[in-house]
Order: C-alpha cells, then sequence, then structure tokens
C-alpha cells in the first residue's frame, strides 16, 4: 500500500518537472514581467507531492511496514518511535530522498520569494533547477528507490545500526542536507543568471539570504556532527580529519568565501564572475562530497553499506553538471572591471577569499590524494592530522590578522589611519597572552603565536562592539567573527593542554595519574528496550582540589544487529570535560578505560554556536528591513 | 612601452604566480612527510627499503588465541596467513576488534617483528572489512 502511493508521488514529482521545465521555456519567450499562474501552482503542487512522499516513507518506518525493503534493512518493531522516524533519513535510500525534498523545497520557495527580481531569471533558475531534481529522482527510481518491495513479506526487520541510535541522528543529517543541499538553488540561480544576462548586483540580492541560510545551516549541521563524535566515537576528539568530515568542510570553505564576495558584488557590483564560480563551486562540492561518501571510495567512520553503481550514477552526473555550467560560463562570461585600491574593504574581502581557497585545495589535496594514489600505483596511503596541522595552521595566523583589521576598513578607497591602533591592540594580546602563559604554563611557539592572534582578533571585535552600539547592520558580522576567534582560542588551549591517558583495570582497582585517581567501584548489567548495558561504576578523586566526581562509562549491547557500543561519560564543566570511555578486552576480565580532561570543550562548541548565530541575526536583520 | 596599468598586472600576476608555486611545493612537500603507507606482515618481511621507526599502517587478522592483556597494554599478533607480526598496544581498542577478524593498526615498526600502535582503526559496521585486508585474503586465497 505505502509502497504504492510512494511511487506514484515519486512518479509526480518527475513528471511535473518536466510540465515545469517545458512551461518555464514557453512563459521566456513571452516579453512581460509576469510569469504564468500555472508555473507557481504546478510548483505547489510539485512540492506537495515530494512532502507528502516523505511522510509516507516515515509512515513505513512507523507503522514497520516491512513489505519495504528500505524499511525492512533499516527498522525493527522493537525500536523506540523516535528511532523509528530519525530512521528514516539514517539510510541512503531515505536521506536520498529527503535531498529530493529540500531541492524541491527551495526551488518554489526561491519562486515566491523573488517576486520583485527579472522574469527571465526567475525561470531559468527554475528550469535548472528542475534538471536537478530530475536527475536526482531518476538516479532515486534507478538504484535507490526507498519504497522497492520485497516479496515474501519477512515478518521482522533487520534493526538500525546501533551507532545511529541517538538523539543527535534526528538532528545532523536534516542540517547538513538542508545547508548543502540549499546550495542547489543558487547554482541554479548563477546558471540562471548568466543565460538571462542578469545584473550582477540584482543577481547578489536575489541570492544573499539563501546563501547564509544555507551556510548557517551547514555550520550547525558541522558543528552538531563534531559534537556527536566527541560523545560517540569515544576517542575524545571532536575532529579528526576523516575524509567524510573533510567532504563536509570544503563546500563550507566554498560557501563562507561566497557569502563574503557577494557582499563585494551587492555594495561594488564588481567580482561578478568570481561570485558566480563560487556559486557553482558550492554546490558541485556538495555533490562530490556525497559521491565520495556514498560510493565507498573513502575509508571512513561513515560507511553507508556502499555500492558501486551508485557511485557510478553520482559521478556521471556530477561530471554533467561541472561540463554544463563550464560551457554556459565561458560562453556567457562577462568581463569584469577590477579596479580594486589595495587599501579598500573589498581587497581584504578577496583576501579572505584567497585564504579560503587554500584551505579548501588542502583539505582537497589531502583527501583525494590517497585515491589517486591508490588508482595509478596501487600503493595505498593515508593522509593523516599532521598534515592538515603543519599546512592549514601556519596560515591561519595571517588570516586571523586580516580578520581583524579588514572590518575596520571602508570601501572603495580607505584613508583612515589605523596602524597605531594596531599596534595598541596588539599589545594588549601580547599583555593578556602573558598572563595566559603564567596560569597555564609553557607551550609551543605555534600555540603561542596562535593564541595571540586570536586574542588579538577578539580585543578588536570588543572595541567593535562598543563602537557599534548603534550600528545594527554590525552585530552579526562581530557575533560571528567573535565565535571564530574564541574558537581558534579555545582550540588552541584545548589542544595544548588536554590530558589524555589509557591503561586497562580489573572491578576493584584503583589507577593513579598525576593528581587524579580513579577507582574502578563496580560493574551492573541493565536491560534496556533494544539492548543491554554494562555499566562500570568509577570514583574520580582530584587530589589537588579534594574534589569527588563519579562517572559511568557503558558498553552497550545490541541485538539486532549485533553490535557494541561504548557510551562515554563525560562531566562537562564551566572550564573541563572529564571524559571517561570503557570498554571491554576479548577474553579477559581486564577493561580497557581511557580517561580524559579536555580544557573548555564546552567553550568550543559555544563559539562554534556563536558563529552559526551570527548568519540567523543577519537572516533576521534582513527580515526587519524589508 | 607597456602603461602603468600593464606592468601593475604584470606585477600583480607575478606575485600571484609566485605565492602559488611556493604554496603548493609547500603543500606537496608536507604531504609526503605526512602519509602514512599501508603494510601487510609479509611486505615488511620482503621489503629491504622499510625505515624502522616511521609512521605507518599495518593490517591483517588478529591471529587466534594471541591476545594478551595486562595492566599497561594489549599484545596480539597479526598475521596475513604467510607472515605475522607482533603488535603492542596501549590504548582503547574499536569495538569489533577480536580474534579472527580484521585489523588495522597505525604505530612504528620496532623491528621487523615488532609493531608498537598507537591507534587500532575503528570501524563500526559488523559485516565492513576494510579493503586492504579483503584484498590480502583475496590474494592469499589465490
Amino acid at each position: 500500500m505505502l509502497s504504492n502511493i510512494g511511487s506514484t508521488l515519486i512518479f509526480c514529482i518527475l513528471s511535473l518537472s518536466i510540465l515545469i521545465i517545458y512551461n518555464s521555456y514557453v512563459d521566456i519567450k513571452i516579453k512581460n514581467q509576469l510569469i504564468k499562474k500555472s508555473i507557481y501552482n504546478l510548483s505547489l503542487l510539485q512540492t506537495t507531492a515530494t512532502v507528502m512522499s516523505f511522510f509516507t516513507l516515515v509512515a513505513g518506518f512507523i507503522f514497520s511496514d516491512f513489505s519495504i525493503v528500505n524499511v525492512y534493512e533499516n527498522s525493527h518493531s522493537d525500536k523506540p518511535l523516535f528511532y523509528k522516524v530519525a530512521g528514516t533519513w539514517g539510510n541512503h535510500e531515505g536521506s536520498l530522498l529527503l535531498w529530493i525534498n529540500i531541492l524541491v523545497l527551495f526551488s518554489y520557495l526561491f519562486l515566491i520569494y523573488n517576486l520583485k527580481h527579472n522574469k527571465k531569471f526567475r525561470l531559468y533558475t527554475l528550469i535548472f533547477q528542475n534538471f536537478l531534481i530530475i536527475g536526482f529522482v531518476i538516479f532515486l527510481l534507478l538504484n535507490s528507490n526507498p519504497f522497492s518491495l520485497i516479496y515474501p513479506v519477512p515478518s521482522e526487520g533487520l534493526g538500525l545500526n546501533p551507532i545511529l541510535q541517538d538523539p543527535a541522528l534526528a538532528i545532523h543529517p536534516p542540517l547538513l542536507y538542508v545547508g548543502f543541499v540549499g546550495c542547489s538553488i543558487y547554482f541554479s540561480a548563477a546558471i540562471g543568471s548568466m543565460l538571462s544576462e542578469y545584473n550582477g548586483k540584482r543577481f547578489a540580492l536575489s541570492i544573499k539570504p539563501w546563501v547564509q541560510i544555507s551556510w548557517v545551516f551547514q555550520t550547525l549541521g558541522i558543528t552538531v556532527g563534531s559534537i556527536w563524535a566527541y560523545y560517540e566515537l569515544g576517542w575524545g576528539g571532536f575532529w579528526f580529519w576523516d575524509p567524510v568530515e573533510n567532504a563536509s568542510l570544503l563546500p563550507w570553505f566554498a560557501i563562507s568565501a561566497l557569502m563574503h564576495s557577494v557582499m563585494v558584488l551587492e555594495k561594488r557590483n564588481t567580482l561578478y564572475e568570481w561570485v558566480i564560480i563560487l556559486c557553482l563551486l558550492t554546490f558541485i562540492l556538495s555533490v562530490m562530497g556525497t559521491f565520495l561518501v556514498r560510493s565507498g571510495i573513502l575509508n571512513s567512520v561513515h560507511t553507508f553499506a556502499s555500492d558501486p553503481s551508485r557511485g557510478l550514477y553520482i559521478l556521471i552526473f556530477l561530471s554533467l553538471m561541472i561540463f554544463t555550467s563550464l560551457i554556459i560560463f565561458f560562453k556567457k562570461r562577462k568581463k569584469d572591471e577590477y579596479n580594486f585600491n589595495p587599501n579598500s574593504k573589498e581587497t581584504f574581502i578577496l583576501a579572505n577569499n584567497w585564504f579560503m581557497i587554500f584551505f579548501l585545495v588542502t583539505v582537497l589535496i589531502g583527501t583525494l590524494y590517497p585515491i589517486f594514489l591508490d588508482v595509478l600505483t596501487n600503493i595505498k596511503v593515508s593522509v593523516g592530522p599532521p598534515f592538515y596541522n603543519i599546512v592549514i595552521i601556519p596560515f591561519v595566523i595571517p588570516f586571523l590578522l586580516l580578520m581583524a583589521i579588514g572590518p575596520q576598513i571602508s570601501w572603495i578607497n580607505s584613508k583612515k589611519n589605523y596602524l597605531l591602533k594596531t599596534i595598541y591592540i596588539l599589545g594588549g594580546a601580547l599583555v593578556i597572552n602573558l598572563f595566559l602563559f603564567y596560569f597555564f604554563g609553557s607551550y609551543g611557539f605555534y600555540s603561542n603565536l596562535i593564541l595571540i592572534i586570536a586574542t588579538f582578533l577578539i580585543l578588536h571585535l570588543i572595541i567593535d562592539v562598543k563602537k557599534s552600539l548603534k550600528k545594527k547592520f554590525e552585530y552579526p558580522r562581530i557575533v560571528s567573527h567573535l565565535g571564530f576567534g574564541f574558537l581558534v582560542f579555545f582550540i588552541g588551549i584545548n589542544y595544548q593542554h588536554s590530558v589524555e591517558t589509557d591503561f586497562n583495570l580489573r572491578v576493584g582497582e584503583t589507577q593513579k595519574l598525576n593528581n587524579y585517581e580513579i577507582f574502578f567501584e563496580n560493574i551492573k548489567i541493565e536491560k534496556n528496550k533494544n539492548y543491554k548495558s554494562v555499566i562500570g561504576d568509577f570514583k574520580i578523586i582530584d587530589l589537588k582540589k579534594n574534589y569527588v566526581q563519579y562517572l559511568s562509562p557503558e558498553i552497550r549491547i545490541y541485538a539486532k544487529p549485533e553490535t557494541l557500543t561504548y557510551e562515554a561519560a563525560i562531566k562537562s564543566r564551566i572550564n573541563s570535560d572529564l571524559y571517561l570511555t570503557m570498554s571491554n578486552i576479548s577474553r579477559s576480565d581486564f577493561y580497557n578505560i581511557k580517561f580524559q580532561n579536555k580544557p573548555f570543550m564546552i567553550w568550543i562548541w559555544i563559539s562554534a554556536l556563536m558563529i552559526a548565530l551570527g548568519g540567523v541575526l543577519q537572516l533576521m536583520l534582513k527580515k526587519n528591513e524589508n | 612601452m607597456l602603461t602603468k596599468k600593464v606592468k601593475s598586472r604584470i606585477l600583480f600576476l607575478f606575485f600571484i604566480f609566485s605565492i602559488s608555486a611556493a604554496v603548493a611545493v609547500f603543500i606537496l612537500k608536507s604531504l609526503n612527510q605526512n602519509i602514512l603507507y599501508f603494510s601487510t606482515p609479509t611486505e615488511i618481511n620482503q621489503r629491504k627499503d622499510i625505515m624502522l621507526g616511521d609512521a605507518m599502517r599495518v593490517g591483517g587478522m588478529v591471529k587466534k588465541n594471541s591476545i594478551i592483556v595486562n595492566k599497561k597494554n594489549i599484545q596480539f599478533i597479526v598475521t596475513d596467513f604467510k607472515n605475522e607480526i607482533l603488535i603492542s598496544y596501549t590504548g582503547t581498542v574499536p569495538n569489533l576488534f577480536a580474534e579472527e577478524k580484521g585489523v588495522v593498526a597505525e604505530g612504528k615498526l620496532k623491528d621487523k617483528k615488532f609493531f608498537i600502535a598507537d591507534r587500532i582503526l575503528a570501524k563500526h559496521d559488523e559485516e565492513y572489512m576494510p579493503p586492504e585486508i579483503k584484498q590480502i585474503i583475496e590474494n592469499n586465497a589465490k
């Protein structure tokens, strides 16, 4: 039943896309400024059909309709309702349906929220967005139909991968999908703008809110993913330079560059070509990331059950996308006039873009190099965190410096003298750093530089807050940049002062480390709805501060599918996190214990959220202007 | 005669080009220093140019009855069914670390028969096998 409804709805989406393309094409030729009512209706109908198809699948999961292969493979009737719903997008097919939902939704929203813009531009955008929709719907139908049937109907499902049974599953993937697929709309808009030879400034105005929305979602999605990895994987880190993490970071660099350069296009009507390239690049990188993750080429914690034919389809689609956009770009490019004064805001924004592109290229090389080497020479290698640390960290220093100075400078040609102020603030940062040095003890030269420069940025922004209390339009920038400054600052301290130790313990034994004493008190077994858990009780005594803390890490044993997961016990405090994981070792009564003390973890999350908050503020301010 | 504008543009291009070249060299150099090669016990045994003390990855199957645990570390033998290597590790083992299962260890060679690991790679899918190990098994089955 549900399967039939779902499949019918998918076909509806496909035919509606074709209808929309046809109607829009006809309408472009009519020389007026009004888009036919029927196009709006078709688009609304398409949105309804898409959302309904998604809820059909959700219903399949809620009612455990095991006649649908996807439900059978990824669900189980014992599973709590929450994970039945969240499990809908916890697998390849379901997430692809979510992907199509966002494509369609954004297509409709872009159509109705840009009434003031040129008709041709809007219609071309709609046409290209629908080409994207068709591409992904065909992919869904050919290769990953979430509504495929299985016969005979199994009586029980295989269950959701236990590692995914976590509240973060409900928010991490949807946030990322809105962030990454949201980019599609300005990919289409960029092509639409080139084809309709639209004015650069107007183009910038039309895409700006969409860039901000997807940027906010990407930032939040990456942050939530990082928090999830922190408590779930039991390694106590929050960023591993894992290829899949990198794949999510690549579009983020491109979109952050775009966020900045779109302002130049809006204010100065220049850099049109560059903005177009970034628009195209952001979505191309998003699709490339999907290709890398879903095809199983990359080796990572995010192993979707991979399938080479999937990869092949996405690869063909991706090349088609790149090829088409390149042809249009070179046919329709407009010569820009670049007359930048070195001492102007636009030059600094360009510098920001160079840095972003540099970070992007570095991460791209690090991620793809092992694949190329494997294909070309059959040598298997992996690129570890040291590569990224060595290449990226030195460049963060000038990046932060420019980030502090750039916003002080006015557009076109700045006459302000900021040298003296800069020196004062740098002096202030040095003094603060001396205090830090005194409190935390010694650390390396690089870390010191990073901390000084981050403090420099933070001080700059604090002065800005004072100066621009009345200038509301400055708030978003200040909040985001302040978040970034704090992020670098706290990561720097966290990296230097994390304490990590591993040891094996039996119940009743005590381990002494520096100023901590860890006592393994007891072990108990609890039965839960779909798993059993082995809970260890630990007493941690801080000998210096005379402070006792109880932590209870868990080992969860899931029956379907049979898997163990380790749940870290984390005590978050304002100045540091205590982090304890316990794992069993086969055929031994020893438990492996990993104990960590991580300073300022909570502040790293707060800083990352501040970065996103800046984007939200900007969207809110924008709304008030209208 | 070049106008001032053209001159400054050439200068600018030259500047950009030299910076990009320097950056490219820098990236590639750090890349070469920081990649980890993956080897099997047999490859380690046969290769003569292996540097002791370089970071690398070793993969294979955990030999049956070879896991020994004491208070400080875990020791086990990794085999590719032709050669073996003893691995010593301090730290958390991943969920699926078990005898007769595939494993990838990251660390340094002490000598050709002894490896000190600082990371055992975690994989969360019970059917998942690192592609490298799958290949070893396929090759050795021939």
